[in-house]
């Protein structure tokens, strides 16, 4: 029994203080945020939504701007873009991040590691700098642009519509996505290298042992055996991807909007924090799906290594 | 034969989509480099190798205050995160079973991907508010600390967990068997067993807090700007070559930091192995 005991202090220790500096910094400051998005404006400063004045209790609850957000026909658009330009990324870290997690996966192992290090050597080089060094690719005269001209490609992207002046890339949902491609690939590729790299290897010789091509194994065994690293690079780029602030306000221009953009403005150029918080209320439950997905996944994967 | 040319297709094939992502990965930081040494006010047109945007970077009051300013957050943020993390990480690994598990998990992993928006402006009005009722904390380095700290702590937990994960258990049952107490185990066996996770972990968290632009900007007051702020600001405006001067300072420090750490590390496994090799056979 005195044995016991120091081990379930250490254990309610172990637990307690990582729980308590989640819930108090992480968990609470939702619901102040909750809180916040239905009182009024005061000036510079928000009011509180329980008031205690002459003996009189007072609870003021505006929704004014919920309904400001559900009516006017610009968040709508910008949820809507954010949710666009967010799945067209992850779509693209998919399909150029699932080929080359499966060619290292499949690199000798001994290459393996050399391989690993560099997709994370970018991930550890400031993301901001990466970011801004598409804005020197993407501007008139920069490599990029240069070649992508020379090249005719600027005039598809224009019918595309993805660009609105033929020879003009910057400032565009073309420089746009492809940024966000660019920063966020490492996390599609790290996980799917990760499950890949763990696959039996096995499965694909009695595949081929009982008749089926290369490509039909690959469709049947490889991508359902991958679905887990698949969910979660998707998640670990779409989740991030609709907030995005940093490469929309850098790469981005007027005419892509997206919601991380307009909570910024609210806040720092309208001082509205009241608006500011139900933007970001709404934008959490756009997440909270995926968010959910994303929990369940990762999860399941530390379940599974055990 | 077929089969011949479909494997030699698949090799060439691989490679090709391997190199073209590398040099996609690539492509912006050697051109930040290369330009960072060119001698024209506009930073992608090429006019001449130069050293002057380094000359300037020196006398730069701004960016060195911010340098200063990111680094002892970024190491505080480094020291904090790996200390929670380690706790968080042990709390899922260890205990398989306790009231509010699958909140405290998904607590955990959400900073990962939650939009940092969302994180600084909530952490933020938090803040504001206990500041209102109790007169502190002032907005500077201890509320970007607590920010950063939230996501090095996510960050952290992740890394020291999976090495936990693949950690033999029977080292630390052994450990017990032979008398060591709870605390014991820990820093003499757990602890040296999973002290390279924790380097990287380390090295992680300080680059993500030298990095961070958003989660700074919301928790930043007046007299506090972090070197991305610095950075951003001047970014924002357009092509700045002092901007790419500092990216290339960043990189190079960046790349020997993790070229060294991973040498090391390499090397202490190894050693490791051999070791418990030879205790097993003995």
């Amino acid at each position: 029994m005195n044995a016991l005991k120091p081990l379930f202090t250490g254990r309610a220790f172990v637990i307690a203080v990582p729980l308590v500096f989640l819930l108090l910094f992480f968990l609470f400051p939702f619901f102040i945020v909750g809180k916040i998005s239905v009182s009024e404006m005061d000036n510079v400063v928000f009011k509180d939504v329980l008031t205690y004045t002459d003996g009189v209790l007072s609870l003021a609850l505006r929704f004014n701007n919920y309904i400001f957000i559900t009516e006017d026909a610009l968040y709508f658009k910008t949820y809507l873009a954010s949710v666009k330009y967010a799945a067209a990324t992850t779509v693209l870290c998919l399909l150029i991040g699932y080929p080359f997690a499966y060619f290292m996966a499949r690199a000798k192992p001994t290459q393996q590691p050399a391989l690993l290090m560099l997709v994370m050597l970018p991930f550890w080089t400031s993301f901001l700098l990466r970011v801004y060094a598409w804005r020197g690719l993407l501007t008139e005269g920069g490599w990029v642009a240069d070649t992508l001209i020379a090249l005719g490609l600027d005039q598809l992207l224009y019918s595309l519509g993805l660009i609105s002046t033929p020879g003009k890339l910057m400032h565009t949902p073309f420089s746009l996505v492809l940024g966000m491609t660019y920063s966020y690939l490492p996390f599609m590729i790290l996980p799917l290298f990760g499950n890949l790299a763990k696959m039996d290897l096995r499965l694909l010789e009695a595949a081929a042992d009982l008749g089926a091509t290369p490509w039909t194994a690959f469709w049947k065994i490889t991508v359902p055996l991958s679905k887990a690293g698949i969910i979660a690079g998707s998640m670990l780029v779409f989740i991030p991807c609709v907030g995005e602030f940093v490469i929309p306000e850098l790469l981005g221009g007027p005419e892509t909007l997206m919601i991380g953009r307009v909570l910024w403005d609210e806040f720092f150029s309208n001082n509205d924090w009241p608006m500011a918080s139900s933007v970001a209320v709404v934008m959490v439950l756009l997440i909270i799906v995926p968010l959910a997905i994303f929990n369940k996944y990762q999860a399941e994967a530390q379940e599974r290594a055990r | 034969m077929m089969r011949g040319t479909s494997v030699s297709f698949n090799k060439w094939f691989g490679r090709s989509w391997l190199g073209l992502g590398y040099f996609f990965l690539y492509v912006p930081i050697v051109a930040l480099v290369i330009y960072s040494f060119n001698d024209s006010p506009i930073p992608n047109q090429w006019r001449g190798f130069t050293l002057k945007w380094y000359a300037a970077l020196a006398k730069d009051q701004e960016m060195l205050a911010g340098l200063w300013l990111s680094l002892k957050i970024a190491f505080m943020t480094a020291c904090g995160s790996v200390v929670l993390g380690t706790f968080a990480a042990f709390a899922l690994v260890k205990y398989k079973r306790f009231f509010g598990r699958t909140v405290f998990s998904g607590m955990v992993n959400a900073p990962l991907v939650m939009p940092e928006v969302v994180v600084g402006l909530s952490l933020l009005l938090m803040l504001v508010s206990v500041q209102r009722a109790l007169g502190f904390p002032e907005r500077g380095l201890f509320t970007i600390w607590l920010g950063h700290l939230l996501l090095g702590m996510a960050y952290a937990a992740v890394i020291i967990q999976s090495r936990l994960q693949d950690m033999n258990p029977q080292l630390e049952e052994a450990a017990m068997d032979l008398g060591a107490k709870p605390h014991q185990v820990f820093w003499l066996v757990t602890l040296p067993l999973i002290a390279q996770s924790l380097l990287s972990a380390w090295l992680l968290t300080f680059t993500i807090s030298l990095d961070d632009v958003v989660l700074s900007a919301f928790l930043s007051g007046p007299g506090s700007t972090t070197m991305p702020l610095v950075i951003f600001s001047r970014a924002r405006l357009g092509l700045n070559p002092s901007v790419n001067a500092v990216a290339t300072l960043i990189i190079v420090v960046v790349a020997i930091g993790v070229v060294l750490a991973s040498y090391g590390i390499a090397r202490t496994e190894r050693k490791r192995q051999r070791e418990m090799a030879d205790a097993t056979r003995h």
